[in-house]
């Protein structure tokens, strides 16, 4: 299933609704590198509260998706990882790097708020 | 093709059950499955993240390395507890385990942290590989024994 990105004000709320393949998990790349420039979003917001596991292919990528839409402008923040795949991350080595991360959505999309307003 | 299926050994109460692995599309069921079992037998929340997280990762190496393979998942009910699983495939096999298991050496497009990731999450961790012919590891993760 395609994850569903929703425009919210001058921001992107991509919401994972259940646990995605590779295939889908670089749909949503695609998906959400087009819908930064054609709606010339501001900030995007990655909400994986849904996810139950984060190995390395999905941490890579949400990495990836990060940098290519900071490389066309626009922060983006992960938000809703579960404490127990904190932890499965954390004991696997798994790391986010410079992504920026926040507890719920409210608080991701607060963030950004910060960010653009700093700008 | 080999069908998936389950069988129950009456004489040690366990179960197990064989996936073959043939692409990344594995990868979701194999972890719903995991984690399934996991709670079954008794492990925390914690426990069933890190073994659908090592389960993943175990899978995403033949994957890498070797196109398909199987992994077969079993569980020991009783007095000690378990799950024990078996990541088997016919790829190129591992030239140094030592190097493989250092963390962040990876020769695939990978972040280098699967296997060393396995060995520190799981209780027992084991390779067995031969150059040309394949690799076999098992892992195996307590419930009574918390590995943290």
């Amino acid at each position: 299933m395609r994850v569903p990105i929703l425009q919210q004000g001058g921001y992107l709320i991509a919401s994972v609704q259940s646990s995605l393949s590779d295939e889908e998990l670089l749909q949503l790349r695609d998906d959400l590198v087009a819908r930064v420039s054609t709606v010339r979003a501001r900030g995007v917001v990655i909400d994986v509260t849904v996810l139950d596991v984060m190995d390395s292919f999905a941490t890579r990528i949400l990495r990836d998706i990060a940098q290519m839409i900071k490389l066309r402008g626009a922060p983006t923040v992960v938000v809703g990882i579960q404490p127990e795949v904190a932890l499965a991350m954390v004991q696997l080595g798994l790391s986010l790097g410079n992504l920026e991360t926040a507890l719920d959505l409210e608080e991701g999309l607060t963030l950004l708020g910060e960010h653009t307003k700093a700008d | 093709m080999k069908n998936k299926f389950e069988s129950k050994k009456p004489e040690s109460r366990s179960r197990w059950k064989n996936f073959p692995i043939k692409s990344d599309k594995d990868l979701v069921e194999i972890r719903a499955y995991g984690r399934k079992l996991a709670r079954e037998i008794g492990f925390n929340s914690n426990d069933q993240t890190l073994i659908a997280t090592a389960l993943s990762e175990v899978c995403r190496n033949i994957i890498e390395y070797a196109g398909t393979g199987k992994i077969i998942i079993e569980t020991a009910q009783g007095s000690s507890r378990g799950i024990s699983i078996t990541a088997h495939d016919h790829g190129p096999g591992i030239k140094d385990i030592e190097k493989a298991l250092e963390e962040g050496f990876s020769t695939g497009r990978g972040m280098g942290i699967g296997l060393p990731g396995c060995r520190r999450i799981m209780d027992q961790f084991q390779i067995n590989s031969q150059a040309g012919k394949g690799t076999v590891v098992s892992m195996h993760k307590w419930v009574d024994k918390n590995g943290y």
